[in-house]
């Protein structure tokens, strides 16, 4: 069923009782042109474009739980294109493109709201790098404007810009970046690839990866054996456990990152904020909760669930910052989690194996990644060439010593 | 999480700062090439379970200890001073 505003208004007169289930449940075929593991938002990017670029249509989507239970449904929804590093840049400013126009191409709502990120400067030597970012962003063709503390002040009035220990001296504004309804964004996906044939399988643990001859014919799941000539690991947090069934060992930690919302609220807070003098960001959902989070709990987790000192720092860097919200009332707290790796960018490569895939490595960046990264993994896989875009992501890198050190914090992974 | 020091007793994990996976005492030569080097800086096995990382106790007594926990859990299970662990010659 095709989705418009008729659609709305019909079924709104019949009772709302004509709405059809939003995909199949196929059970699983003995085999696939092409297996993909992971029914997160990369996962299912990575089929929809796959069935929609290159016209590719026996495909198979397995998730060990249900569709976008995985990071995709448990993150602060920032979608934004304001990197810094060749390799980085062209990525996500591609990606942020496919946002722009992903609502026509999926037919479904995803909420994205380009209500502007701001992210605050606090030094002379901070602002300078802000405006060394904000060029490169205009060099890639991308919006950016230097804030200083009166544009911030009329634009962030609620900010506690008496503060005299770290005062506000201005801001990055990037207008295209902002937020979007991240289940929607799972759920849009799902939906229009299932209407272009992928079978999307749902309670599918994919448990072993078979290669016969240095070539990938398949894998195992709870479901069964299933044949595929091509395979794709999408994992997020799991790559770690899923890439070493087929003996391959990772540049990628897992760790915990945290996230809070508050009770709904009236609209006060506009824009994406982020502090740079502590870990804190925060936005506003539709619903009118305040969405924040900070950084890791740094150390490695497999938890989805953080410990207090990371709440308490991150709600002290936001009290300090805009202490409005002090009276909001915190109504849940979650983690999820993070593939990271020691330069804090991603992968999108072929491994050793003939005919295996990997996309993994967001770190905590994954959610704007998840059309840039759909699309130039579904190029990846189809063609067994480089996407331009994503071309530096590569698994050798490390090796090499080519990182993509985007805060230029290190070689270590729960740095970035 | 708290984590119980061999010198300074059961303490908040605040008090302790983490450099990541043991993996990090075994620094490689100079000299021992590419793979190596990835190994130590880079690759992990990232195990979903009991793993063991090298704390530091900055806001204690300073040792570097050799944490080993779950990482479903969250559980510590055993906590050495690295220096029993290498006999004193701590690498990194
Ligand atoms: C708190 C938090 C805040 C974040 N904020 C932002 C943000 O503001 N902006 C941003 O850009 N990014 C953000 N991120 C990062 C982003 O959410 C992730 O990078 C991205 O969602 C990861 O890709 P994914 O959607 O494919 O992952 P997931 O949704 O985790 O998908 C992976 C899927 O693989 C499945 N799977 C795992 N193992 C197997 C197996 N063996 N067999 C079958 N299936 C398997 C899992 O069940 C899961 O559904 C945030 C993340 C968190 C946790
Ligand atoms: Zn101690």
């Amino acid at each position: 069923m095709r989705y418009s505003g008729l659609q709305v208004l019909a079924q709104g007169l019949m009772g709302n009782r004509g709405w059809k289930p939003v995909w199949r449940d196929p059970e699983p075929k003995p085999a696939y042109d092409i297996v993909i593991i992971g029914g997160g938002g990369h996962g299912l990017a990575t089929a929809f474009y796959l069935a929609k670029e290159h016209g590719l249509g026996n495909i198979a989507v397995l998730e060990k739980g249900y569709l976008g239970g995985g990071n995709v449904g448990r993150n602060t929804t920032i979608v934004r294109a304001n990197y810094n590093l060749p390799g980085n840049s062209e990525f996500y400013s591609h990606s942020l493109k496919l946002w722009e126009g992903l609502e026509a191409d999926l037919n479904y709502n995803v909420m994205h709201s380009q209500r502007g990120v701001i992210n605050l400067f606090h030094s002379d030597g901070q602002r300078d790098a802000y405006a060394r970012r904000g060029n490169a962003m205009i060099n890639q063709g991308d919006d950016a404007i230097l804030l200083d503390r009166e544009g911030c002040r009329r634009m962030l009035p609620y900010l506690d810009y008496d503060q005299t220990r770290f005062p506000i001296y201005g801001g990055l504004y990037h207008p295209r970046g902002g937020t979007a309804r991240h289940d929607a964004v799972a759920w849009g996906y799902a939906r229009a690839a299932d209407r272009r044939g992928v079978d999307l399988i749902q309670q599918c643990e994919v448990t072993g990866i078979d290669i016969a001859g240095g070539k990938v014919t398949g894998v195992q799941t709870t479901r069964g054996a299933i044949r595929a000539a091509k395979v794709a690991i999408v994992v997020a947090g799991r790559s770690g456990q899923v890439a070493a069934m087929a003996g391959l060992r990772l540049p990628v930690e897992s760790h915990i990152l945290q996230a809070f919302v508050t009770e709904g609220l009236k609209p006060c807070i506009d824009h994406v904020v982020t502090y740079g003098m502590g870990h804190f960001y925060i936005s506003q959902s539709d619903k009118g909760g305040l969405v924040f989070g900070g950084d890791l709990d740094f150390y490695a987790s497999y938890a989805a669930r953080g410990n207090l000192p990371m709440a308490e720092h991150v709600m002290e860097a936001g009290l300090t910052l805009m202490p409005m919200i002090g009276k909001a009332r915190v109504l849940r707290s979650w983690g999820g989690i993070m593939d990271m790796t020691p330069d804090g960018s991603p992968i999108i490569d072929k491994t050793h194996v003939d005919g295996l895939y990997i996309d993994c490595g967001w770190c905590y960046g994954g959610f704007k990644a998840v059309p840039g990264s759909g699309f130039s993994f579904a190029h990846l896989i189809a063609t067994d060439r480089h996407h331009e875009p994503a071309a530096r992501f590569r698994l050798d890198r490390f090796r090499r010593g080519v990182l993509l050190d985007e805060e230029g914090t290190g070689s270590q992974h729960n740095l970035h | 999480m708290r984590i119980t020091c061999p010198l300074c007793g059961d303490r908040d994990s605040r008090e302790f700062s983490i450099r990541g996976h043991e993996t990090y005492l075994d620094r490689p030569a100079p000299d021992a090439g590419e793979a190596a080097w990835d190994d130590y800086l880079h690759l992990r096995d990232n195990p979903a379970g009991e793993t063991a990382e090298l704390w530091y106790h900055g806001a204690g007594c300073a040792a570097w200890l050799r944490v080993r926990r779950n990482t479903v859990t969250h559980e510590v299970l055993k906590v050495d001073l690295v220096r029993d662990v290498t006999g004193g010659d701590h690498a990194d």
